[in-house]
């Protein structure tokens, strides 16, 4: 904890980045080219978002994080285990790596207290009553506690993507991941996710985060890149990217998504 | 905005629903088409029901006498052939003085059934009181303990073989069937190719010929003085065929779970057993309960093939029974009325149990 908190108090000497990208390619089927030569370096506590059109490839780029997706060429080291068909690897790496998705994808079978346990009990190994106390803690957090018994689908959306929060961080992760965590929410339940999501980033975490909110980008990130086409276009920090961005495609998307 | 109050009028009282007239008035006779079909129904039931009434109850001949029954033909049902055949019936060649094991064989088994049945009895140990339960049913069917005589598995037959067939096909081949659906999905291609071929193969060919294959045709292949007994054949011959139904059955169970639930369980650091066990098979298997449900009730029923291998269970002990009885053999009909009445119990008995056990695991979507 307190290398982490030391990690997000000097995020411009991180040592070791916690992921690093080395020239990654990757294809759906034998044609689509989805990831182009990526080189990333992420390091420890910082706090990007990933931007792009659609179909530019930044959700398959972190769901290379924890394996959901292969790739087939390149190198990819999260905190100094690499990435291979090694099954110990992945499992390694997946306890590290917490992901919110733009579904929510909650247990619907399971309660919400349920949806938190199952992985540090099945996982962790952890008893049953250590399992729930931290579901609890983790529930607090996201400021949700009350609705521990329910199921899944008798809370609203807003609710379940905190929910969601919740259980990726039941593991203790060193990095959390989120695949566009407001698109599927009514316009007045976003805030309610971000307000996490942003009390979250000053504890200090290392996150990943495609979205489109760029309120949210302002607040947290440090870096902002902006994907197209399988490739990064650029990278900056963000009162620099949204104020001077470089390239055309970049300045052409941002009119689009600031334009009104 | 100086609109003046303009009070609407109020609206009717409801009427009354609730009721037997409301009922019929509302179900029955709503428009002039129900109308007609009510009063031409309840004509065809006014014409028809003395003379079921009259051959079913008040003419039937109750007592076991034949005369009496012969004297009844074609007016009363002859409910006396139950009344002298029903042991040999229900427990067909199983010995006479032995037939209390039977008895208590089956209500041991049905017991287990039942708790088995309940959710709150879904526990680890329940799978060790199977297993002696199992024991203790085998033991008195077989004999040869505790001073028990023995009673080889020819003679048995009736009511406890097609519940023992039954139960123990549906308890092997439900797992079986969740192991080839999930090989179906495998990644690793000759995992699949098998269970691909095993599915195929088996729904290929109707289970008469199973059953014979499994009674005649393996002993051939088996090395000489090597002998498996024909009720174990059987069984496994059932199980197979059972198995690969109900696999395609859970396959549609297991298609119809979002890829995002998968996902999920990924990130959560879950293995793919894990992910089977807790997340994907709790909700695929509660979507096919219907279909599931359906499987069972009719390897119930396909139970009563298994005469074409000499082995009688309820529907072969009923022919056993009056085939060979002149006097008798004339009131079969009632012999079939009586079966009939035994399956429907055990089949709606099942079918209910299904649309419980459908509430009892859909609760997380009510809201």
């Amino acid at each position: 904890m307190t290398e982490q908190k030391q990690a997000a108090e000097h995020p411009a000497h991180p040592g070791q980045p916690i992921i690093t990208f080395d020239k990654v390619n990757k294809w759906y089927g034998n044609n689509f080219h989805v990831l182009r030569d990526i080189n990333l370096k992420v390091a420890r506590g910082e706090r990007i978002v990933i931007c792009g059109p659609s179909g530019s490839g930044k959700s398959t780029l972190i769901r290379c994080i924890n394996r959901l997706e292969e790739h087939q060429e390149g190198h990819i080291i999260v905190d100094g285990t690499e990435l291979t068909d090694d099954v110990k690897a992945i499992e390694k790496i997946r306890k590290e790596v917490g992901m919110v998705f733009q579904q929510f994808n909650l247990f619907p079978h399971l309660t919400v207290l349920e949806n938190l346990t199952l992985s540090p009990m099945w996982v962790g190994k952890m008893p049953k009553k250590d399992a729930e106390e931290r579901a609890m803690t983790q529930l607090k957090r996201v400021r949700i506690a009350e609705q521990a018994n329910k199921y899944p689908l008798q809370l609203s959306g807003g609710q379940q993507q905190r929910v969601a929060i919740a259980r990726a961080l039941c593991l203790t992760p060193k990095i959390m991941l989120f695949d566009e965590p407001t698109s599927a929410l009514d316009p007045e339940m976003i805030k309610e996710v971000l307000d996490v999501m942003i009390e979250l980033a000053k504890g200090g975490i290392t996150m990943l985060c495609v979205t489109h909110e760029m309120g949210f980008a302002k607040a947290v990130a440090n870096r902002v890149i902006f994907m197209d086409q399988g490739q990064i276009v650029e990278e900056n920090d963000p009162h620099e990217f949204f104020n001077n961005p470089k390239s055309d495609r970049t300045k052409d998307f941002l009119s689009k998504i600031l334009g009104h | 905005m100086s609109a003046v109050f303009q009070p609407i009028a109020a609206r009717p009282a409801p009427v009354k629903l609730e009721g037997f007239v409301p009922w019929v008035r509302r179900n029955l006779l709503s428009n002039w088409r129900n109308t007609l079909t009510t009063v031409l129904a309840g004509a065809l039931i006014i014409y028809w029901a003395p003379t079921i009434v009259n051959w079913l109850v008040l003419q039937a001949i109750f007592k076991p006498s034949a005369e009496a029954c012969q004297a009844a033909r074609g007016v009363g049902a002859c409910w006396g052939v139950v009344a002298e055949k029903y042991r040999l019936i229900i427990f067909g060649r199983y010995p006479y003085e032995q037939q209390w094991r039977p008895e208590v064989a089956t209500l041991l088994l049905l017991g287990m059934l039942i708790v088995s049945c309940m959710r709150a009895f879904w526990k680890p140990w329940l799978g060790a009181v199977w297993v002696a339960g199992l024991a203790a049913f085998f033991a008195l069917m077989i004999g040869g303990v505790m001073g028990l005589e023995v009673v080889p598995t020819d003679r048995w037959g009736g009511l406890p073989l097609t519940i023992m067939l039954a139960s123990l096909s549906i308890i092997f081949a439900f797992p079986l069937a969740i192991l080839i659906a999930l090989g179906r999905r495998s990644g690793l291609p000759a995992i699949r190719t098998f269970c691909v071929i095993y599915v195929e193969l088996i729904r290929g060919v109707p289970l008469i010929s199973v059953l014979f294959m499994a009674s005649f045709m393996f002993p051939l292949f088996m090395p000489p003085g090597l002998s498996i007994d024909v009720l174990i054949r059987v069984l496994v011959g059932i199980t197979l065929f059972a198995g690969a139904y109900m696999a395609e059955i859970v396959r549609g169970g297991l298609q119809a779970i979002p890829k995002g639930q998968i996902e999920a369980a990924q990130s959560l650091g879950l293995s793919y057993w894990q992910t089977q066990r807790k997340i994907v098979l709790p909700q695929a298997l509660a979507l096919v309960i219907p279909g599931i449900v359906n499987n069972f009730i009719g390897i119930f029923k396909d139970t009563s093939l298994v005469t074409i291998v000499s082995l009688y269970e309820l529907t072969g002990a009923l022919g056993l029974a009056l085939n060979s009885d002149a006097d008798w053999r004339p009131f079969k009909i009632e012999g079939y009325l009586f079966i009939t009445a035994i399956y429907f119990v055990f089949c709606f008995s099942m079918s209910r149990y299904s649309l419980w056990i459908e509430k009892q695991v859909n609760v997380s979507k009510t809201r």
